[in-house]
């Protein structure tokens, strides 16, 4: 495949890919960030924009992982470490944690992924021949008014992540509404990828090079 | 007088037989009743089917029954221990696997009176579409497959029918609860508890601190005593930091 081959280029770091999502928050946004990249994006979100961090076991208002001596037995987030709260955090039982999500109180699903389809299905939640778990990601895929996919463009063998049909096994089908990746952000509009914006220094052919899906090239005007 | 406290969870477990089906609160360790778990064990009870959120890190609670081959199926979302796979993938435990809030409204559900309800959680995966294992035969086959769910579309999205859950007996854990079985959690120690509380036929709950009557304010009780049976003092409580002591009674 082409995508194996295509020459090595430098997209945005992981980092880079947290701060670019974070600047897409808006105040008042009730949020939910899976393991991976999603877990840089805090330090990113600018002070003037509140944001509530909800975390599946109950937390609304999650605040920054709790440091030596500040751990409490009964306060983690969903990935089961010390957590700490923001003033004005609430906790509610894991029913209500999910009545949030599948009532279409969330506002945005921020989740790492291992494929995404041309239409917006998800895999991220299984590889075969591993120990399976799922955890909360199909409620929050189903769930949550946007679904941001955030990863690498490409995987580690170089082969694209963003697909025409997904392999792995699905999370949830036509449910992501934007990918940010090192080297571009896309939406999903009516069960289609349109492509937003390369990261600076990236140029749509080189996104097109290494998307193995169909998607309309819509580059915002002003964008990097 | 309504006194459901008992002061040996050994004896007050006792009624809990081998083969029965167990609902189970706790996130991880966070809010597991660890004290009525490993009463269980020390009941020798075996053949159970757990249904709790996870098996969790270590062979502690869950893990520990698990380490004692005392569980015959899990009814989960992240089993996330390693050694649960072997006992899985080894045909010697059934995994039925779903979706977290789905686990968590299936209880709630179960214990509301509510045989099932619709979804979209999970529809469209192998998690409804019958394709997934629920348990291998010894020698490697699969056994027998975690049913399709039944589908029907609500306003142009496909959903799946999920069962409410009853189960035989439920073992939680509370911060706080008094005789009259009145709960109240800390922090987010609370997840699955009230839930599989609702879902027991016979609630067992252990209490950090047992109170008098009164003591909780009535506003104040997270889920009330008309869900719990019996009620248990936690042998071990968690080591916590002077920084959160002033939540302690």
């Amino acid at each position: 495949m082409t995508q194996a081959t295509a020459a090595a280029i430098r997209g945005r770091s992981r980092e880079g890919i947290a701060a670019r999502l974070a600047s897409d928050l808006r105040d008042g946004f009730v949020v939910n960030l899976g393991v991976g990249i999603p877990l840089l994006i805090p330090r990113y979100i600018p002070a003037d924009v509140e944001v509530i961090l909800h975390a599946e076991n109950g937390v609304l208002g999650l605040g920054p992982p709790a440091g030596a001596g500040q751990e409490d037995p009964d306060l983690t987030d969903a990935g089961k470490q010390p957590a700490t709260l923001i003033v004005g955090a609430a906790i509610v039982d894991s029913a209500t944690s999910f009545a949030i999500v599948r009532g279409g109180h969330l506002d945005v699903t921020v989740l790492g992924a291992l494929q995404v389809s041309a239409c917006g299905d998800l895999a991220n939640w299984y590889v075969p021949g591993k120990n399976p778990a799922v955890g909360g990601a199909m409620d929050l895929v189903a769930g949550a008014r946007e679904v941001w996919a955030v990863m690498e463009h490409v995987d580690r063998g170089g082969q694209p992540k963003i697909v025409e049909q997904c392999t792995f096994p699905l999370t949830g089908r036509r449910v992501v509404t934007r990918v940010y990746t090192d080297l571009a952000v896309f939406h999903v509009v009516d069960g289609q990828l349109r492509l937003k914006e390369c990261a600076p220094g990236i140029g749509p052919a080189a996104v097109r090079e290494r998307t193995a899906a169909p998607y309309i090239e819509d580059l915002d005007s002003g964008q990097d | 007088m309504i006194d459901k406290f008992r002061a040996d969870p050994m004896a007050a477990l006792a009624p809990i037989q081998s083969g029965a089906s167990v609902a189970v609160g706790g996130f991880g360790s966070s809010g597991r009743p660890d004290t009525l778990l490993d009463a269980l064990c020390d009941l020798d009870r075996r053949d159970l089917h757990l249904i709790v959120n996870n098996v969790g890190s270590d062979f502690t609670g869950i893990g520990r029954m698990l380490a004692e081959g005392r569980i015959r199926r899990l009814t989960a979302s992240f089993p996330v221990l390693p050694e649960f796979y072997d006992e899985y993938f080894g045909g010697r435990v059934e995994l039925e696997l779903i979706p977290q809030g789905t686990l968590a409204e299936r209880l709630r559900a179960g214990g509301a009176g509510i045989p099932a309800f619709y979804t979209a959680s999970g529809a469209g995966t192998m998690l409804t579409d019958g394709t997934f294992p629920l348990g291998y035969s010894a020698d490697g086959d699969v056994a027998e497959w975690i049913p399709a769910r039944e589908h029907r579309v609500f306003g142009g999205r496909e959903h799946v029918l999920e069962y409410g859950i009853v189960a035989d007996f439920a073992l939680v854990k509370a911060f706080k609860g008094d005789r009259m079985g009145n709960l109240r959690f800390r922090l987010s120690a609370r997840n699955f508890n009230p839930l599989a509380a609702m879902a027991g036929r016979h609630t067992f709950a252990e209490v950090e601190h047992l109170v008098g009557t009164g003591d909780l304010d009535p506003d104040d009780i997270h889920l009330t005593g008309v869900f719990v049976d019996e009620v248990l003092l936690a042998s071990n409580l968690s080591p916590r930091q002077p920084a959160i002591a002033r939540f302690a009674s």
